[in-house]
């Protein structure tokens, strides 16, 4: 009894988080444009999808500023722990306290505060406004990814390095570098979903004739939505799933091989 | 053999804080010398000095006759075994040894050999390929010295390498140690708090005390003839007591005299004050009344080898710490002896500054 209740527990859940994604990704397949009655199969909104230029436009300008801000942040934020660890404690405290201010700070008084700053210097708002406010928010994620791999540990093995004979740029590459990874990778992999995830940040320091995803889902709301956006939005969640199977994959693969 | 390594008035501070005083030190080409010492006493940062990763604020550190005070570690003649290893952990054994050959451009086929060689003389042959974290603490260890010594240093450091291990690896890699350092032909400056690794294995031993060497020697003298009551304590166990010289070669400790070997000639002239130091399997025990004082057994330990016994003086001043191999009984009256060549007479610290001040002159 008691199983049965925990299954029905958990198919309610998973009801809950994934019957609205079902619902979007069966109606962007639909026929009629209608949001509630299945009047047949078709891909003509995918069709659509493909050859309107805002949309399209839209899905590249979301994706470069993605990847740009979340190689420019990884870089930036990177080199800052390495700063931070010739620092004193008291230094880095002070330091990581305001490297967490912006991530608990809302990110409506963020936005603003960079439209007003972007108006204030007089810099036109487009696609370099919108990179600079991802980079600004993705850094301290960065830092927070990285920071914890720079400790004691790899002070020590830079020490050993050198004891071997290495110079401290050989001893960087080889081995800081090397241990630092995995927080890079994730540091990288946070700034990416991040950036595509924003809406408000973006909203507010966009210029007129540019859109991200987001934003343009935002604008077409208010003029009557279309089933092509759903299949967009199809398409984002089809990409994210197809991510992460491979990465679990890969990721189990490696155990079994390191467990054999 | 000459004089490889020469600390010449070693001062050191971290903010505040006085790590080493004037540190003077020689070790000599092929020696194991071993800094003892509590934790903080600066042993570490002397070591650090000698590898070139802190720069002291005063004094030199020479190599083989040349300065290397600004030399950077990297170009230092030296190897560090570190504590914790520092094993490069996404490197394979054979990558981490080869990692000071590959810096230098050593052809592969070199490097081969040498691997070979060094996982050999460690007795871990075929572990080229294995992962860091798949080897067990020893096998770690054994590792940061193959990965030493393949860069062939004329000396090398070892900051207490086997700190991590359980006490029966340790006994097994003291030998290990020791038998490394006759085959390689080299200098081991080595660093513990353990007096037992310290005794075992040095040729010399310095011992360290905040920020001072307090005394060097070889572990014989240090353990026989301790310079105050700081390493009398720190080198095994003993009872440090109070006394004061009446007369040649005779110190009196709670009213009863005691023969010695230490008189004027020695420094300790009749009414000196003095520390008295008696090793505790240095006191007899003789029938009740047939030794130099008596007194009462109040407790009893077996320790394997031998018992431990703590003996109450008859007027309840002192409390004696005795190893005997014999059975005695708790509540015994028992008489005790002791040989002159076994009371060591120091001198009294009239503070801890000036008495290893006194050392260094």
């Amino acid at each position: 009894m008691k199983k049965v209740l925990g299954r029905i527990y958990i198919l309610i859940i998973m009801l809950f988080l994934y019957l609205p994604i079902l619902t979007l990704i069966v109606l962007s397949f639909n026929e009629a444009k209608s949001m509630s009655v299945w009047t047949g199969f078709s891909l003509k909104w995918y069709e659509e999808l493909f050859r309107s230029k805002i949309m399209m436009g839209a899905i590249v300008n979301t994706f470069s500023i993605a990847v740009l801000a979340a190689l420019i942040a990884t870089v930036v934020g990177t080199l800052a722990v390495i700063g931070m660890s010739a620092m004193k404690q008291r230094q880095v405290n002070v330091l990581m306290g305001f490297n967490n201010i912006p991530m608990l700070n809302a990110d409506i008084v963020t936005g603003i505060a960079l439209m007003l700053f972007f108006l204030m210097v007089g810099m036109p708002r487009g696609y370099i406004t919108i990179l600079f406010s991802h980079v600004t928010f993705c850094i301290p994620y960065v830092i927070l990814s990285v920071k914890p791999r720079m400790n004691k540990n790899t002070d020590r093995l830079f020490e050993a390095a050198l004891d071997l004979g290495a110079s401290e740029r050989y001893a960087f590459r080889r081995i800081v570098l090397p241990e630092l990874r995995p927080g890079i990778m994730s540091g990288f992999l946070l700034s990416f979903t991040m950036s595509v995830d924003d809406f408000i940040i973006t909203y507010f320091t966009r210029g007129a004739g540019i859109n991200t995803i987001s934003t343009l889902i935002y604008s077409q709301v208010k003029v009557g939505i279309r089933p092509s956006l759903f299949a967009l939005s199809t398409l984002v969640f089809a990409a994210a799933l197809i991510v992460l199977l491979t990465v679990n994959l890969r990721q189990s693969r490696a155990d079994k091989a390191l467990a054999a | 053999m000459g004089e490889l390594i020469r600390l010449e008035g070693i001062v050191k501070s971290f903010d505040d804080t006085v790590v080493l005083k004037g540190i003077d030190l020689s070790v000599e080409e092929n020696e194991f010398v071993t800094l003892l010492g509590p934790s903080g006493c600066g042993k570490t940062t002397t070591l650090r000095i000698i590898g070139g990763f802190v720069r002291p604020d005063e004094g030199r550190v020479f190599f083989d006759g040349k300065d290397i005070t600004d030399m950077p570690a990297n170009q230092r003649p030296v190897n560090t075994v570190f504590q914790n290893y520092a094993l490069f952990p996404h490197m394979n054994v054979g990558e981490n040894i080869a990692f000071s050959m590959r810096v230098k451009n050593k052809p592969e086929a070199y490097i081969k050999d040498k691997i070979k060689y060094a996982l050999k003389l460690v007795n871990l042959d075929g572990f080229e390929s294995r992962r860091i974290d798949q080897l067990s603490g020893g096998q770690q260890q054994r590792i940061a010295m193959a990965r030493a010594i393949v860069n062939e240093p004329r000396v090398l450091l070892l900051d207490e390498p086997l700190g991590a291990l359980d006490l029966k690896l340790r006994q097994e890699m003291q030998y290990e140690l020791v038998r490394l350092k006759k085959e390689l032909g080299i200098t081991f400056l080595y660093i513990t708090h353990d007096q037992e690794e310290a005794l075992t294995m040095s040729d010399k031993v310095v011992v360290m005390n905040e920020g001072y060497i307090q005394q060097e020697g070889s572990p014989e003298e240090i353990y026989d003839e301790p310079v105050n009551a700081f390493v009398a304590d720190f080198i095994g166990d003993s009872n440090i007591l109070s006394g004061l010289m009446v007369d040649e070669k005779l110190v009196r400790i709670n009213d009863i005299d005691y023969p010695c070997i230490d008189g004027s000639e020695q420094g300790f002239p009749p009414r000196t004050p003095v520390d008295v130091v008696i090793r505790p399997e240095d006191i007899e025990i003789k029938p009740y009344g047939k030794g130099l004082f008596n007194g009462t057994i109040i407790s009893k330990l077996f320790i394997g080898v031998h018992y431990e016994m703590l003996v109450q003086s008859e007027d309840g001043e002192i409390e004696w710490l005795l190893q005997n191999y014999d059975q005695h009984d708790v509540g015994e009256k028992i008489g005790m002896y002791v040989r002159p060549e076994n009371i060591q007479i120091m001198q009294k610290p009239k503070s801890e500054a000036e008495s290893a001040i006194e050392l260094d002159i």
